[in-house]
C-alpha cells in the first residue's frame, strides 16, 4: 500500500505546486482540471484504503524517510494508517473534492482563480499529512502547514483590509496553541525520549507517577501538565475559547474554504489530535476535566453569539465553535469515538451548510445579511432542500447524522457523569444539552429568514435571483446524502463495534461508550429511546421558537433586544474576548516592545553605557590629543597599555 | 584535483581574486566594459571558489570528529605560531554557508553600486577569504589575525557605500567589537604561555584553575557575545544594519554573527568547560532575555532593516542557549541525554539563520532599489504590484517565523526539546519565539506586502528582474531543502557535536 499512501498525498501537492507556479501558463480550465484530477484520485485511494482497513485489513506504521537523527532521537516522517486514519483521510478527501468542484462556480470571476486551486489543493495536502502520521514530528508539519494555508486563504483577497486583518490574527492566535503543542512534544520527547507514536504510547504507563517541578518545590503529575500543553495546541487550531477569536473574522475568506478549513476539516484537527492521543490523555485525568470546561464553556456560550449574528457567514461559523465544543466535551468525557463521530457527521453537514450559504451569497450578489434576505426557497430550490437537511441533521433531527452524533454525544456525557463523580461532568452535561435547544434557535432562525417569509432584498437583486450553476448544486446534493444517512449506516461499526479498536483507546473502566453499548439494540431502538429524552423535544422546541419568533411574531424579536438591552451588548460584544486579544495582548506587547526599546536600548544601553564612556573616552583623550593625531591611535595606545596591563596581572594572578 | 591544500586555496582564492578585481577596476563607469569585465570575472570566481568547497560536503568523514583537510606548516617559529588549518563537523558547514552567500551577494550588487564598483566587489571577495581563515584556523594566533583581518573590508563596505549615518555606524561596529576581542587576545596569549604554543587543540587539553578558567571564559563572553551579538552588548548591530549596503547587511547577517557562535563551540567551551558550567545560567538568561526582550523590541520597529536586525538577535538567541544547556540537563536528569541535541540545534540555527537573514536583507534590498526607503510606512499593496516578489517574501517570512518544512524551523524545534529537559520554564521562555516571531514578521508583510497600493511608487514597481529571480531562487531552494531533509547537516556535524559534549563533560580543573 505503500505507494498508494504516498500517491494520495503527493498528488494534490504537485497539483498545487503546478497550478500555482505555471498557473498564468496552463490556464484556468488547466489548472482546475489538474487540481480537482489530483484530489479526486486521492479521494478514490482513500476510499480504497477505508476499505481495506474497515474490512479487517491490518493497520500499517511505517517510516517514509528520516528527517534528521540527532542525540539517538529519530526524527521522521512516516505513516500510520489505521482505521481513525483512514477515515479522515476519506472525509478529506471527500469534501475537498466537493469545494473543489464547487469552486469552479463560485471564484468563477475571480482573478486569483488559478491561485486559489493551488491553495486548495496544498491544504489538502497538508492536512493529509497531518491525519496520517505516526510522529509527533510530522503532525506539528502538518498542524503547521494547514495554518499557513489558512492563512493564505483567509487573506485570499489581500486588498481587503479586514481580510488581512483576519488572517494574521488567526495566525498568531493559532501560534498561541501552537506555542503550548510544542511545549507538549517537547515534553513528551523529555520524558520518553521518542516522537514516534507507537513508542510514546506504549511507554505513557510507565510515566503515570512522573512528576515535573513547574512552580517552586510542588511536583506536578507530568502527564497531566503535557496533556494539558497539548490541548492548547487543539484550543488554537479547534478554536476553543478563550482561543476562538480568530474564526468567526476568518470568514472574511473565500466561501469554499471556510466551508472546507474552518468547518469540516482544519478545525477538527485538534479533536482528531486528542482521539489520537488517548493512551495519553487516559492517563491524566487532570487534563480531561480541563477539556470537558473548556468545550462546555465554548459549546453554549459560542451557540448564544450565532442567535445574535446577522451575517449569513457567521451564523454558520458559531455554530461551528458551537460544534467543536460538543465535539471537545466528548473528549474530555473519555468517548472519544463519540467526539470523532461527530467530527465526522459534522464535516458533512457543516460543509453542506456552507456551501449552501455560498449558493445564497452568490444569488444574493455578495450580500450576506440575512435581514436583507428572505422567500428564497421559491428561487433557490436545490438550495432549499438541501440546507434544510443541512440544518435539519445539525439540530439533531431523529434519522439524520448529526441526530445520532449528538445524542450518543450527550448520553455519553451524562454516563461518564455517573463513572467520575466530578462537577465538571455535571457542568458540561448541562452545556451540552441546553445547549441542543440554542442550536435550534439559531439554525432555524437563519434558516426561517433567509428561505422563508417575504423577500426583503432590493428589486434588482430580486429580479436576477435564480438557482446557482451545477457545479455549485451538484456537491451540495453529494453532501446532503451523507449529511442525512451516514449516521444511520455507520454508528453501529464506529461506536459500538469494533471499528476503532487499536486506534482509540479509552480505559475500560471508564468508558462511556462501552456502557452505552450494553443498551445498544440497534439505530431504530436507539430513537425511539432518545424521543423520550429531552434532547429531541428541546430541539423541537428551539426550531418552533425559531419559527415564532422570527417568522410568526417579528415584534418579539425586538421588545426583547430592548429588554434585555445588556445581555445583547455583551454579546454583540462577543464577550470582550477580541478586545482581551486585540487590546490587552497585542496592544501590550506593543506597549512594552517600545518601552524596552526606548528605555533599554536607547537609552540605557546605548545612551548611558556605549555614548556615555565614548564621552569619557573623548574627554580624557582631550589631553592625549595635543600629542596624537586622532581617533584610531588613541584606541591602539590605549590597547597597547590595557593590554600590558592586563597580561601582566593575569600572568600573576594565575601563577 | 587534489584536497591537499583544499583549505588553502579556499581562503587565498578569494583573497587574490579580491586583489585582481581590484587591478581590473571599473574604469571609473560602471557601465563600462571594464567593470563588466570585473564583475563576472568577480562572479565567476566567487562561483569557483563555491565549487572548490564542494569537497567538503561530498569527501567529508561523517564518521569522525578528528580535524580533517589538515594543513599544518611552521609560521612565526619564534611563538611557535603555525599556519595550522584543518576543519570538523563544526566548521565546514559554516564555510559552505559563506561561500554560499558570496556569490549571491556579488549578484545582488551587479547593477545596483553605482560608485567604486571594482572596490566593492573585491572588498566582498577578501572579506570571504578572511571569513573562511576564521573557521579553518587550528592556530591560536592564525585565528585571531583572520578575526580582525575580517572587520577592515566590513569596515570599509559599510563606511563607504554605506547610508548617512555611516560614520557612526561604522565607529560603533569596529569598537565595540574590537574591544570584546582584545580581552580575547590576552586569554589566548595567557594560554599560549601555559602550553607553549599556539596550537588550539592543545589548548583544549590543558588544565585550568577556576579562577583562571573564569577570567579567560569572561574574556571569550566579551568577544563572541558582541558578534553574536547577545543582549546588552546588541545595540550596534541594528545601526551596522540600517547603514550597511544590501550586501553588507546579508554578509553580516548570514556569516559574520557566525562568528560569536562559532568561537563559543571552537574556544570559549572546551578550552573553560568548568567555567562555562559555572556561569551557564548567565549565558542562559541573556539568550531568553535574547528571545523575549529583543522579540519584543523588533515587534515596533518601523524600519525593515532595523526589524530584521532585532529578528536576527532574537534568532541568535536560540544559538546561545543550545550551547549552554549541558548543565541544566545535567542536573535536572542525571545524565547529558539532550545535550547534543541542544547544540546541534544550534548549529543547524546558524546555518538557517545565515540562509533566512540573508533572503529577508535581500527582500528589503530589492525594495529599497526601487523605492529608496526602508520605511514600513512607506509601503503597502506591494504583491499588487510585485506578485513574484511578495510569494518570495512570504515564503522567508514564514521561515523567519519558524514553520516546519522551512529551514527556520529545525535549530528552534531542536533547541526547545533540548532545554524542556533542562528546565520547564527555560522551554517555555523560549518557546515564545513562535508567537512573538509570527508577530513580528507576519506584521511587516501584512503592512508591506498586502492591501490596497499605498502610494504611486508602489503603483509603479516592477517585479523581480531575472537577476533578482535567481537570487531569491537559490535561497529558497536551500530554505526549503533544509527545512524538508536537514539530516545530511545534521550527519554531518554528529561526531564532533558529540565529542564536544562529551569534552566539555570532563573537568579542566
Amino acid at each position: 500500500m505503500y505507494q498508494t499512501h504516498l500517491t494520495i498525498v503527493l498528488a494534490p501537492l504537485v497539483a498545487s505546486a503546478i497550478a500555482g507556479l505555471f498557473g498564468r501558463q496552463i490556464g484556468r480550465t488547466a489548472a482546475h482540471l489538474l487540481t480537482i484530477g489530483a484530489v479526486a484520485l486521492s479521494c478514490v485511494l482513500s476510499f480504497r484504503v477505508l476499505q481495506h482497513v474497515g474490512l479487517g485489513g491490518a493497520a500499517e506504521n511505517y517510516t517514509v524517510y528520516t528527517w534528521a537523527v540527532a542525540d539517538g532521537l529519530r526524527m521522521e516522517v512516516g505513516f500510520l494508517i489505521d482505521r481513525l486514519s483512514a477515515m479522515m483521510m476519506f472525509v478529506v478527501t471527500f469534501v475537498s473534492l466537493m469545494v473543489h468542484i464547487y469552486t469552479i462556480g463560485y471564484m468563477r470571476d475571480d482573478p486569483g482563480y488559478q491561485r486559489f486551486f493551488s491553495y486548495i489543493s496544498l491544504f489538502t495536502f497538508a492536512m493529509l499529512m497531518l491525519v496520517m502520521s505516526n510522529n509527533f514530528l510530522q503532525l506539528f508539519f502538518g498542524w503547521e502547514a494547514v495554518g499557513l494555508v489558512s492563512y493564505l486563504l483567509i487573506g485570499f483577497w489581500y486588498k481587503k483590509p479586514t481580510a488581512i486583518f483576519a488572517n494574521l490574527k488567526a495566525f498568531l492566535v493559532n501560534r498561541v496553541g501552537d506555542f503550548g503543542f510544542l511545549l507538549g512534544i517537547a515534553g513528551v520527547v523529555a520524558f520518553t525520549g521518542s516522537l514516534d507514536y507507537a513508542y510514546v504510547f506504549a511507554s505513557a504507563p510507565s510515566l503515570a507517577n512522573e512528576t515535573i517541578a513547574v512552580w517552586g518545590d510542588t511536583p506536578w503529575h507530568a502527564l497531566t501538565v503535557i496533556c494539558v500543553l497539548l490541548f492548547i495546541g487543539a484550543m488554537g487550531k479547534s478554536a476553543q475559547a478563550p482561543l476562538h477569536v480568530w474564526l468567526p473574522d476568518s470568514m472574511e475568506g473565500p466561501t469554499p474554504i471556510s466551508a472546507l478549513i474552518h468547518a469540516a476539516t482544519m478545525v477538527t484537527a485538534g479533536i482528531f489530535m486528542v482521539a489520537r492521543m488517548s493512551p495519553l490523555f487516559e492517563l491524566a485525568p487532570g487534563a480531561l476535566e480541563f477539556i470537558l470546561v473548556i468545550g462546555a464553556i465554548t459549546a453554549f456560550f459560542m451557540g448564544l453569539l450565532g442567535v445574535i449574528q446577522n451575517d449569513i457567514k457567521r451564523v454558520v461559523a458559531y455554530s461551528t465553535l458551537s460544534q467543536l465544543g460538543y465535539m471537545t466535551v466528548a473528549l474530555g468525557a473519555s468517548a472519544y469515538a463519540a467526539g470523532v463521530f461527530h467530527l465526522m457527521t459534522h464535516a458533512f453537514f457543516k460543509a453542506l451548510l456552507f456551501l449552501a450559504a455560498g449558493s445564497v451569497i452568490i444569488a444574493m450578489h455578495h450580500e450576506q445579511d440575512i435581514r436583507k434576505m428572505g422567500g428564497l426557497r421559491k428561487y433557490m430550490p436545490i438550495t432549499y432542500v438541501t440546507s434544510l437537511i443541512g440544518t435539519l441533521a445539525l439540530i439533531g433531527f431523529p434519522f439524520t447524522s448529526g441526530f445520532f452524533s449528538k445524542d450518543v454525544l450527550i448520553e455519553a456525557v451524562a454516563e461518564a457523569g455517573h463513572l467520575r463523580h466530578a462537577w465538571p461532568y455535571t457542568v458540561a452535561y448541562w452545556s451540552v444539552l441546553t445547549g441542543v435547544f440554542v442550536t435550534s434557535l439559531y439554525s432555524f432562525r437563519m434558516f426561517f429568514l433567509v428561505f422563508h417569509g417575504k423577500p426583503r432584498m432590493d428589486e434588482h437583486t430580486r429580479e436576477h435571483l435564480k438557482e446557482s450553476p451545477w457545479v455549485v448544486t451538484l456537491p451540495l446534493v453529494l453532501l446532503a446524502i451523507p449529511s442525512a444517512l451516514i449516521g444511520y449506516v455507520t454508528i453501529q461499526p464506529m461506536l459500538f463495534g469494533y471499528f476503532f479498536d487499536g486506534s482509540i483507546m479509552p480505559h475500560p473502566d471508564t468508558d462511556p461508550l462501552l456502557l452505552l453499548g450494553n443498551h445498544w439494540h440497534g439505530p431504530v431502538a436507539f430513537v425511539l429511546h432518545a424521543l423520550q429524552g429531552p434532547a429531541v423535544w428541546l430541539a423541537l422546541a428551539g426550531a418552533v421558537t425559531a419559527w415564532f419568533v422570527w417568522l410568526k411574531r417579528p415584534s418579539i424579536a425586538e421588545s426583547f433586544a430592548t429588554r434585555l438591552s445588556a445581555v445583547r451588548r455583551v454579546l454583540e460584544n462577543k464577550y470582550y474576548a477580541d478586545d482581551l486579544w486585540i487590546k490587552g495582548m497585542a496592544g501590550g506587547g506593543r506597549l512594552l516592545g517600545k518601552g524596552l526599546w526606548k528605555l533599554g536600548d536607547q537609552t540605557l544601553i546605548d545612551g548611558a553605557l556605549v555614548n556615555g564612556s565614548a564621552r569619557l573616552v573623548a574627554a580624557s583623550s582631550r589631553v592625549i590629543r595635543k600629542v596624537q593625531a586622532g581617533y584610531l591611535y588613541f584606541y591602539a595606545f590605549a590597547m597597547v597599555i590595557g593590554l600590558t596591563l592586563l597580561l601582566g596581572w593575569l600572568l600573576y594572578g594565575a601563577q | 584535483m587534489t584536497t591537499k591544500n583544499l583549505l588553502s586555496l579556499l581562503i587565498w582564492l578569494p583573497v587574490v581574486a579580491g586583489f585582481a578585481a581590484l587591478l581590473i577596476g571599473d574604469g571609473g563607469d560602471r557601465t563600462s566594459a571594464r567593470a563588466k569585465a570585473m564583475r563576472w570575472f568577480s562572479l565567476l570566481a566567487s562561483l569557483l571558489i563555491a565549487a572548490f568547497s564542494l569537497p567538503l560536503l561530498l569527501q567529508f568523514d561523517k564518521s569522525t570528529a578528528a580535524m580533517q583537510f589538515v594543513e599544518r606548516l611552521p609560521w612565526i617559529t619564534r611563538f611557535n605560531a603555525e599556519y595550522y588549518l584543518g576543519v570538523d563537523g563544526l566548521s565546514a558547514p559554516l564555510i559552505l554557508l559563506t561561500t554560499f552567500i558570496t556569490p549571491l551577494v556579488l549578484i545582488s550588487a551587479w547593477e545596483v553600486i553605482k560608485d567604486r564598483s571594482a572596490q566593492y566587489f573585491a572588498a566582498f571577495l577578501i572579506l570571504e577569504g578572511l571569513m573562511i581563515g576564521v573557521f579553518c584556523a587550528l592556530d591560536a594566533m592564525l585565528f585571531y589575525v583572520f578575526w580582525e583581518a575580517m572587520l577592515v573590508p566590513m569596515f570599509l563596505i559599510i563606511g563607504v557605500w554605506g547610508g548617512q549615518r555611516r560614520i557612526y555606524a561604522t565607529i560603533k561596529f569596529f569598537l565595540y567589537t574590537f574591544l570584546g576581542s582584545v580581552f580575547m587576545l590576552v586569554s589566548l596569549i595567557y594560554l599560549y604561555t601555559r602550553t607553549g604554543s599556539y596550537d588550539l587543540l592543545e589548548f583544549h587539553k590543558v588544565p585550568i584553575d577556576a579562577t583562571a578558567q573564569t577570567l579567560i571564559f569572561l574574556s571569550f563572553v566579551a568577544a563572541f557575545a558582541v558578534k553574536v551579538p547577545m543582549w546588552p552588548v546588541h545595540t550596534w548591530l541594528p545601526d551596522a544594519h540600517v547603514e550597511a549596503p544590501t550586501g553588507g547587511s546579508v554578509v553580516l547577517a548570514a556569516v559574520m554573527l557566525k562568528m560569536g557562535g562559532y568561537g563559543f563551540v571552537r574556544l570559549a567551551l572546551p578550552i573553560t568547560p568548568d567555567a562555562s558550567g559555572s556561569l551557564a545560567w548567565l549565558l542562559i538568561a541573556l539568550s531568553l532575555i535574547a528571545v523575549v526582550y529583543i522579540g519584543l523590541v523588533a515587534l515596533v520597529q518601523s524600519d525593515m532593516k532595523k526589524l530584521i536586525a532585532y529578528s536576527s538577535i532574537a534568532h541568535m538567541g536560540f544559538v546561545t542557549l543550545g550551547f549552554f544547556l549541558f548543565w541544566g540537563i545535567l542536573e535536572s536528569t542525571g545524565d547529558t541525554n539532550g545535550v547534543a541535541l541542544g547544540i546541534t540545534g544550534a548549529m543547524v540555527q546558524m546555518i538557517s539563520h545565515g540562509l533566512i537573514s540573508g533572503a529577508m536583507f535581500l527582500c528589503v534590498g530589492v525594495m529599497y532599489d526601487r523605492v529608496h526607503s526602508r520605511n514600513i510606512g512607506d509601503y503597502g499593496g506591494v504583491v499588487n504590484t510585485m506578485p513574484w516578489f511578495g510569494a518570495f517574501m512570504v515564503l522567508f517570512a514564514m521561515s523567519n517565523a519558524g514553520l516546519p518544512g522551512t529551514s527556520g524551523f529545525v535549530g528552534e524545534f531542536m533547541v526547545i526539546l533540548a532545554s524542556f529537559k533542562a528546565n520547564f520554564w527555560i522551554a517555555l521562555l523560549a518557546a515564545t519565539t513562535l508567537i512573538l516571531g509570527a508577530s513580528y514578521t507576519l506584521w511587516m508583510v501584512k503592512r508591506v506586502l498586502f492591501g490596497e497600493v499605498a502610494n504611486d511608487k508602489v503603483a509603479a514597481l516592477q517585479d523581480l528582474n531575472a537577476r533578482e529571480f535567481l537570487m531569491l531562487t537559490v535561497l529558497a531552494v536551500g530554505v526549503l531543502l533544509l527545512g524538508v531533509w536537514p539530516q545530511p547537516l545534521v550527519e554531518m556535524m554528529q561526531p564532533s557535536v558529540d565529542a564536544l559534549v562529551d569534552h566539555i563533560g570532563r573537568s579542566k580543573l
